[in-house]
């Protein structure tokens, strides 16, 4: 089962990187998710990083160990389970032209082999997902232009401060 | 689902089981009287103890074999678990956990990362038990179907042709000392019912209530193991059917307990049988809502000292099990739905 959602955020793609290979700020931001611990002592999501993640769906906390197999960064990051349910992701950045970031969330998971089980587990499984997705994704929103805010806010400051003394 | 010292001096003091079969020294006993018999009779004795000698050694013959068998698989061989095939039927337990009984399974990041650990859970739901697969889908989706995890089970559950196939390849073991013990040593995750058919088929009203019925053989398990006991907590289970009646006296006035092991004949009215006897054929689980918790790590000697006093140990984890227990039964406001 693939699931897609998208949003626009009022930032630029920089800024919206940054917080997306931050490993510290997924469970700030992805809903659902319980488990996100990046191997060893990176903080920056980079290519070959490991994460042992779960996300809660229905009576489980299901996900295992990923690794991200694709960064371009300020475009593209890819992630691939290695062990647990069978799942890809990927995030696709692109500026819209007005400062602006589309942004991309794609998400596909299943477990091989399950037969017509496993089949029907995915779809049900898919709106409870779907919406864990667009819930992240309006939080990353909120918390990227809440970040943009903040960091314009502070140059100001800094613009006025040396004028004021 | 059985406590594994409780199950295993059960087999002694009724002198049987497996170890009877092995050995066919109780089937000669049993024989003896009708050799006597057939000695009696002066004209028929030569014929009578050929007759009588013949029918043994088949007896011997076909009792062996099948002793042979069903040793083989009280005996764990922990290689029956089959990682593959358990992660493939994932989906289907899924749905089962999450669309009929609504599971949730809280706090299972109290369970030790790694290493061997004694997970020791109360019990519920007659013969058909869904709070154990319930935990055996969480605990694999949540450490991954690569750390091994098995689960001990009454003898009967792992023997029978078909099912007792399945369970095996999900990690399910017979109840014995022994099994648990080699489990351990090989760095699993071990789940054990202390309270097994007593605590399972007791009445629905008590649906709420821990009832190892004095089974303390986990704790000398654990302190001979030297491993961490995690109490598991769930409820729901008693709610599937309604549980009338153990039928312990009436196991006892029919003499089950000494012919079959069993020490309970419950009785329940459960779909789609109505008034159930036995609870032999299983039956089909109302769709009760299961809540399990997974309580904090237990440390026999570090909190209980180098020689741990099993009374006190045995108090203090029922009774933290008993408390968790009131406050899961507290938040449902209604049967069934939870």
């Amino acid at each position: 089962m693939r699931l897609n959602e998208s949003v626009t955020i009022s930032a630029p793609p920089e800024l919206v990187w940054d917080q997306i290979t931050d490993a510290s700020s997924y469970l700030h931001f992805m809903s659902g998710v319980t488990r996100w611990e990046v191997e060893g002592s990176e903080r920056r999501l980079d290519l070959g990083s490991r994460v042992r993640m779960l996300i809660r769906v229905g009576s489980a906390e299901v996900g295992g160990l990923i690794e991200i197999v694709e960064c371009q960064p300020e475009r593209e990051l890819a992630w691939s389970s290695v062990m647990g349910v069978d799942q890809r992701g990927r995030w696709r950045l692109r500026e819209t032209g007005d400062g602006r970031t589309r942004v991309e969330l794609r998400f596909a998971y299943g477990v091989a082999g399950s037969g017509i089980p496993g089949w029907i587990a995915e779809l049900v499984a898919s709106p409870s997902l779907g919406s864990s997705l667009r819930k992240s994704l309006h939080q990353l929103k909120r918390q990227v232009e809440h970040e943009r805010l903040r960091t314009e806010a502070a140059r100001r400051r800094a613009e006025r401060e040396p004028a004021e003394i | 689902m059985a406590d594994p010292a409780t199950v295993a001096d059960r087999a002694r003091s009724n002198g049987g089981g497996a170890a009877e079969l092995n050995g066919h020294g109780g089937l000669r006993r049993r024989l003896a009287p009708l050799a006597a018999v057939a000695g009696a009779g002066r004209p028929f004795a030569r014929v009578g103890r050929r007759l009588l000698a013949a029918a043994q050694d088949a007896a011997t013959e076909v009792t062996g074999a099948a002793a042979s068998r069903v040793g083989q698989r009280l005996r764990a061989d922990l290689d029956d678990r089959d990682p593959d095939w358990l992660r493939e039927r994932l989906p289907l337990l899924w749905l089962l956990a999450t669309i009929w009984f609504r599971g949730e399974v809280r706090n299972l990041g109290n369970i030790p990362e790694k290493g061997a650990v004694l997970l020791v859970g109360n019990h519920s739901g007659g013969n058909v038990t869904p709070d154990t697969f319930i935990f055996t889908l969480a605990f694999s989706t949540y450490f991954g179907i690569e750390r091994k995890f098995h689960q001990l089970a009454h003898n009967l559950v792992v023997t029978l042709p078909v099912s007792g196939a399945l369970v095996r390849r999900g990690g399910t073991v017979a109840a014995s000392h022994e099994n648990a013990r080699r489990a351990l040593e090989a760095g699993a995750a071990l789940l054990v019912y202390p309270g097994g058919d007593w605590e399972v088929h007791r009445p629905t009203w008590e649906s709420a209530k821990v009832d190892f019925g004095g089974r303390r053989g986990f704790i000398r398990l654990a302190l001979d193991q030297d491993v961490p006991i995690v109490p598991v907590v769930s409820i729901g289970g008693q709610e599937t059917a309604l549980f009338l009646s153990r039928g312990d006296r009436l196991a006892r006035a029919l003499r089950l307990d000494r012919l079959l092991r069993l020490k309970v004949l419950p009785v329940s009215v459960v779909v789609p049988w109505g008034l159930n006897v036995g609870d032999f054929l299983g039956h089909v689980p109302l769709p009760a809502k299961i809540t399990t918790e997974v309580l904090p790590p237990i440390d026999l000697r570090e909190q209980f000292g180098a020689e741990p006093d099993p009374d006190e140990v045995y108090e203090t984890i029922t009774e933290q099990m008993q408390e968790t227990l009131d406050a899961l039964d507290a938040e449902r406001r209604f049967p069934l739905i939870g």
